[in-house]
């Protein structure tokens, strides 16, 4: 019954530990790892026109809101002298400037926003319904009936039939039903057009979607038209031109639909949009910490340690790697039987040795402890009671760090200095314990516990000081819970300890086997 | 002699380790509110002397510091006594004295001398919790030293042997017995160097010794063999250590007898946590012992009665009972 239970809540534990996990790895995307830096793209939209004089102005650009392989960590506006409105017009998030009276000269707003790279699906890809074809004259009609009829039976599925049709409408020497629809000198965008309205033929929804590519990092960037089909499942990108599927690396869509331009103006004229994009580093941590707080659903950010100060945020980075020093001590306790001196003096030991580093530390230690143990048979001989006794190694501890702290200042040597962040209490009752098990059980047992104590506060260290480890709990902290269950499981390990197999060793003999 | 053993061929030997007799022998057999009985000899005495379990005389106890001072007063009449923590384990903290020397010193059984204000801070240590689990404050208890019998004299290199039994629910599981050596300083302590010799339960007859952690045949410091020496009044002992059971309720308990020349075998001290070295001393683990005894426990009406207890391996004997449980074991 009990190992039930005790199963029962630690497989609790162990889903809700990686559960948690999995949120903020993959959908919040925190990373992995310490040193992680993600590209971040600052994209600037600058909005030029001229205002009419003597009347108000209002200028309505669309923002970027439908984002594949984006998310937004940041937006701003630059808008002096303007009102300044976001709504969503027609599904569209836009901004809306307006001012009663510009001055009769250029104007100059901006928008500005800082993206990243984001490899998750974009959630709303709900099929719009199938599309209601164009009323077209009887000529183009039989035309476009014709060419939809021959592509659809070169065509497997509604991907290739949209492949074939683009690579149709942009042959060089276009085919007569192509060519009742386009002159030679079409642009771009009047092809694109003419796809979507060949699309809606075949009842395929598909829609043009307008943005640039980050990878190019330019001054005077202009949005290039892309071309969208929906798949029944999904948005699918395909290039207008040559049929192949997917956007151009790190395009940013900025506005959908069949407008050339994403700003509209009242009372006000040579419009014009420009966008400059530029990219610099961001600590990964800080990237999804933004990010996320844009798509946080279960609040989970709430409880992140990264909004507290900076100080006690380096005291829990510690603090959070204690229980982990613990799992280590129960592990070589328990599992292979390491005898210490108290029984977490080692991890405290370690966290010490986390200022002064290693060599130093344990020299430092060794130091101490060994001079302590020295007066501490001295006072053997005075015969005192023992609290006023451990009171007195307590002092004598305190001395011998002063101490060698002034010598080590003296002959520059720095590590000395870093000793007094040793605790003290636990250096006292280290010596106390030392000199009873030296004269109980002889120098060798109590120099080789010691020893035992320096060895497993060395391993301590060692996975203290480790960077991963400290960002790991730090980022996430809920692994405390995964340590908790080990060492719950640990707690009913009733199995030999890596020790026994040699203190039992006398059992190996001939006639060891039973009687 | 190899210098590790493998964990199959352990679990075939049915060995316990550490972690086995923690979170399931004790865990599960003794309840955490009756250690007081064990673990204060004072109580432990007073409830065998009460249930008619032979004892060693207990002299004075002193609780405070003022009582130190009347120390040479209450050792007038005394030449040979034992100093005890009254919480202490492990044999820690006792000392042993023979004598007097002409200035009033006290003589250790190892020969030393120690004046007489060197015991009263000895003493006031004790108080003070120098060997009592978690340095609590303690009290010093002064006893009989026991006279111990002369059929062990070749066995035993200055200090008294006395006996190991492991009473597991109320049945005689193993027997040991410790022999101090020269380098164990007198005390029958395994890892402080004193010699475990198994004891076969049925007969009370020594069998192989460990010494060190190495078998060995004969004493070190003696050179008289260990096996095959018949202990005295055996039965009477193991019945005296089944009856621990009934004055304690631990289901897991170590019970330390010695062979007093004079008044035959005396309980000196039970334990709680009773160490596994045993199994070493004996050749053999602790588990399908223990689960020969739940089977016949499995089989009686109720608990028998201790003289029933003390002799259940005798039913069918050892040799079967263990056959059976192996066999159903693999």
């Amino acid at each position: 019954m009990k190992r039930f239970h005790l199963s029962i809540l630690v497989c609790l534990l162990l889903v809700t530990v990686s559960g948690i996990f999995y949120y903020k790895a993959k959908v919040l995307q925190y990373p992995l790892l310490p040193i992680s830096e993600v590209e971040v793209w600052t994209v600037e939209a600058k909005v030029d026109f001229t205002a009419n004089a003597d009347s108000s102005v209002k200028a309505t650009l669309r923002l970027p809101d439908y984002t594949p392989n984006f998310s937004t960590l940041d937006e701003s506006f630059i808008s002096r002298g303007y009102g300044l409105t976001t709504q969503t017009v027609d599904d569209f998030r836009t901004a809306i400037w307006t001012q009663r009276r510009p001055a009769p000269e250029a104007q100059t707003l901006y928008y500005r926003t800082q993206v990243i790279r984001d490899n998750r699906p974009v959630s709303e890809q709900a099929f719009p319904g199938a599309a209601e074809p164009p009323e077209l004259d009887p000529p183009l009609q039989s035309a476009a009936e014709a060419l939809l009829a021959d592509i659809r039976s070169r065509s497997a599925d509604i991907d290739s039939f949209s492949t074939l049709l683009v690579q149709e409408v942009n042959r060089s020497e276009p085919s007569e039903n192509v060519a009742a629809f386009l002159t030679r000198t079409a642009t771009p965008l009047e092809r694109t057009q003419l796809i979507i309205d060949l699309l809606a033929g075949a009842r395929i929804p598909a829609r043009m979607v307008h943005g640039f590519s980050l990878a190019e990092r330019s001054q005077n960037m202009h949005a290039i038209p892309w071309l969208e089909y929906h798949n029944s499942r999904e948005w699918v990108a395909i290039n207008a031109t040559t049929g192949e599927h997917g956007f151009p690396p790190d395009f940013l869509v900025w506005w959908t639909g069949n407008e050339a331009s994403p700003l509209k103006l009242e009372r006000a004229q040579e419009g014009r949009v420009n966008w400059s994009v530029s990219s610099s580093y961001l600590d990964a941590m800080t990237a999804a910490t933004q990010a996320a707080e844009k798509k946080d659903m279960g609040g989970m950010l709430s409880f992140s340690l990264h909004g507290l100060p900076v100080d006690i945020q380096n005291t829990y980075r510690i603090l959070l790697l204690l229980p982990l020093g613990t799992l280590l001590i129960v592990f070589l306790r328990n599992v292979i039987g390491l005898h210490t001196f108290g029984t977490f003096m080692p991890v405290l030991i370690a966290l010490s040795f986390r200022k002064t580093q290693l060599l130093h530390g344990i020299a430092l230690f060794s130091i101490v402890v060994a001079l302590g143990l020295l007066l501490r048979f001295y006072l053997e001989h005075l015969k005192l009671l023992l609290v006023p006794r451990l009171a007195a190694v307590v002092t004598i501890v305190v001395m011998l760090m002063t101490l060698l702290a002034v010598l080590s200042h003296r002959l520059d040597i720095q590590a000395g200095l870093s000793l007094g962040l040793f605790p003290i209490v636990i250096l006292a009752m280290t010596i106390e314990r030392m000199s009873l098990v030296w004269e109980e059980h002889g120098a060798a047992d109590a120099i080789q516990q010691g020893v035992g104590s320096l060895i497993v506060a060395a391993i301590c260290y060692l996975l203290l000081i480790n960077r991963y480890v400290e960002h790991v709990f730090f980022v996430f902290p809920e692994l405390i819970l995964g340590v908790l269950a080990l060492l719950l499981l640990l707690g009913r390990y009733t199995g030999y300890r890596f020790s026994e197999l040699f203190r039992f060793s006398a059992l190996s003999g001939p006639s060891g086997d039973g009687r | 002699m190899k210098c590790w053993i493998s964990p199959a061929r352990l679990r075939r030997l049915g060995v316990a380790g550490i972690n086995q007799r923690n979170g399931v022998y004790i865990a599960e057999h003794n309840e955490r509110k009756r250690y007081p009985l064990v673990d204060n000899k004072l109580l432990t005495k007073a409830l065998a002397s009460s249930a008619g379990v032979a004892v060693p005389e207990l002299y004075a106890v002193i609780k405070t510091h003022r009582d130190i001072r009347d120390l040479d007063r209450l050792l007038r009449d005394r030449d040979s006594f034992v100093i005890k923590p009254v919480h202490g384990s492990g044999g820690s903290g006792i000392l042993l004295f023979d004598g007097k020397d002409d200035h009033g010193a006290y003589r250790l059984a190892n020969g030393r001398l120690m004046a007489s204000g060197e015991l009263g801070h000895y003493v006031s240590n004790i108080l003070a919790g120098a060997y009592s689990l978690g340095g609590r404050p303690d009290t010093a208890m002064i006893e009989q030293r026991v006279e111990f019998s002369p059929v062990f004299e070749h066995l035993s290199y200055r200090g008294v042997p006395d006996t190991r039994l492991i009473v597991y629910r109320g049945c005689p599981a193993m027997a040991m017995i410790r022999l101090p050596t020269r380098q164990s300083n007198g005390r029958a302590n395994l890892h402080q160097g004193a010699i475990g010799a198994g004891i076969d339960l049925e007969t009370g007859v020594t069998l192989s010794a460990v010494w060190l952690n190495q078998r060995i045949d004969e004493h070190p410091d003696t050179g008289a063999a260990i096996a095959d020496n018949a202990i005295p009044d055996w039965h009477t002992q193991v019945e005296l250590a089944t009856r621990c059971y009934d004055l304690t309720g631990l289901g897991y308990l170590g019970v330390d007898l010695v062979l007093d020349r004079k008044y035959g075998p005396l309980l000196l001290e039970l334990n709680a946590r009773p160490g596994l070295a045993i199994q070493i001393a004996n050749q053999e683990g602790l588990q399908w012992r223990f689960r020969a005894i739940d089977r016949w426990l499995a089989t009686q009406d109720g608990l028998p009665p201790a003289s029933a207890r003390a002799t259940w391996f005798l039913e069918k004997g050892l040799g079967r009972w263990l056959d059976e449980v192996r066999r159903m074991g693999r």
